[in-house]
């Protein structure tokens, strides 16, 4: 049951949302932006210029001290030890069955106060599993001599994606952004933040993470530099184009990461919660995704039907870019292959699809 | 568009208009519905020929995000329907009451009518 209209909480750019006409929805226990001026133009922005996501809803974890990254090692999917100083790591955490808990983006902060080995990595969880993966990070980090801090309310954090983002980006900023997959400390818009060289669009872009005190300043310095505002629904088409997880639809404690497509980072050599469980899973199915080649939008939990039998789809969207249906689907491996021709039974019609690769968008060019 | 709700429109509580001629009306949703629904991206037709009733869904309307069921404000039996919002389902946002059009209906009943709102009784449910 969702939460009582009082019992959400309000990310400190509350206001510029309602300001700039923001249509507000409950959304993982938040009141956040769905929609501005409309889901079509922002996700055109995001495309061909720069938007700006509040995604301080998300969560925050601080794993520090002298065996914070063999703690780490143990939790997260991924080789942990390869993330450099300053660098970012994608995994998921799973539950001793292989069950996905999360999927999280890790970046290593280096030594406060320049002194090793006493590491500390920031985890950005998901805003409906944050306190589920708190939890389990805590409740396993006995033994190991680490802190695990909640630190969601220490941060506002601000997606700035698409072609024009970097730019934008720069020119309030004193010093040089982080490339790709790397993080940097900065002063944006007068005031101290972590830019991460990460997203969630398929465009190039940063990730800002500030203290929340900051964060009406920084959303204004991005308006003022042309930078669209941009909500949660341009952010879930922009992200199904891209073919990124989204957790709850894509990913779940029933689905493993193997089956997700999610194998290249579960690193099962490192010995993490869940590697045992993996190591002996036969997928029978295969996360695809997929292209309506007729009418129709596909939609969370449609079953699918193909000749090697059947599966459901779990996100589905008109794709602004494409301007067709498109989706991702769990079906079944032998059915997996781009270009294998399925059907997805939308409310009853069935509707013609076929198996693609990923990325959606960019499409591939024609050969 | 501005917010507007037509004077010459009967209205049903679900948010759907009829422009009734004689034994023929026109239907369609509301200004209402379709700012709610947000920017409208798919439109199946109902078929030419095939029956609805009052008070049940007739077709879907698709935006990015949600799906909704469009019902009948009256009963009777489809005779056109538009054809230009099946590439262009846009219209049923930039003009719910003209291009955006829904169906075109042989009224069955023409009791059913004095059931449905005026334009006064419907913004009194807004």
């Amino acid at each position: 049951m969702p939460p009582a209209a009082d019992t959400l909480r309000r990310t400190p750019l509350f206001d510029r949302h309602t300001a700039a006409g923001a249509r507000i929805v409950p959304f993982a226990g938040w009141e956040m932006p769905v929609q501005y001026e409309g889901v079509r133009s922002e996700h055109v922005a995001v495309r061909t210029g720069a938007g700006a996501f509040d995604v301080s809803h998300m969560g925050q974890v601080i794993t520090s001290g002298p065996e914070a990254e063999a703690f780490l090692q143990h939790l997260l999917s991924n080789d942990v030890t390869r993330i450099a100083d300053g660098g970012a790591q994608y995994s998921v955490l799973c539950d001793e069955h292989g069950g996905v808990l999360d999927d999280l983006f890790t970046y290593r902060l280096g030594a406060p106060g320049g002194l090793p080995p006493f590491d500390s990595f920031l985890t950005v969880t998901n805003a409906s599993n944050h306190e589920r993966d708190h939890a389990w990070l805590t409740e396993h980090s006995e033994g190991f001599d680490v802190t695990v801090e909640d630190a969601a309310d220490r941060y506002a954090m601000l997606a700035v994606q698409g072609p024009y983002a970097r730019t934008a980006v720069d020119r309030i900023s004193d010093g040089e952004l982080p490339k790709r997959m790397r993080t940097a400390t900065l002063a944006v818009a007068g005031a101290e933040c972590l830019v991460c060289g990460t997203g969630y669009t398929g465009e190039d872009g940063v990730e800002i993470l500030t203290g929340p005190e900051h964060a009406p300043a920084l959303w204004d310095a991005l308006m003022g530099e042309g930078v669209t505002p941009t909500g949660l629904a341009a952010r879930d088409t922009l992200r199904l184009e891209a073919c990124f997880h989204l957790y709850g639809n894509d990913l779940s404690l029933d689905r493993t990461p193997i089956e997700a497509g999610l194998g290249w980072c579960c690193k099962l050599d490192t010995g993490f919660i869940g590697s045992e469980a993996l190591r002996s899973v036969e997928p029978g199915q295969a996360l695809v995704p997929f292209v309506f080649t007729g009418p129709g939008i596909p939609r969370q939990g449609n079953p699918v039907h193909t000749e090697a039998g059947d599966g459901v789809v779990c996100s589905g969207t008109m794709s602004p870019c494409l301007e067709m249906g498109i989706g991702m689907a769990y079906v079944p491996v032998g059915a997996s292959e781009p270009g294998t021709a399925i059907e997805v039974d939308v409310r009853g019609k069935s509707r013609a699809a076929e198996v693609r690769d990923k990325p959606l968008y960019p499409p591939k060019p024609e050969e | 568009m501005a917010e507007s709700y037509p004077d010459d429109l009967k209205y049903h509580a679900e948010h759907d208009w009829a422009r009734i001629e004689g034994e023929m009306a026109t239907f369609g949703v509301t200004w209402y519905a379709q700012d709610a629904l947000g920017e409208v991206v798919f439109y199946d037709p109902p078929e030419v020929g095939s029956s609805v009733t009052k008070d049940r869904a007739y077709a879907e309307v698709e935006s990015v995000k949600a799906v909704s069921d469009v019902f009948a404000p009256l009963s009777g039996e489809i005779v056109a329907v538009n054809e230009l919002l099946s590439d262009a389902p846009e219209n049923i946002n930039s003009d719910p009451y003209g291009d955006g059009w829904m169906v075109r209906v042989k009224l069955s009943d023409a009791s059913e009518v004095e059931s449905l709102l005026d334009v006064a009784a419907y913004k009194d449910l807004l």
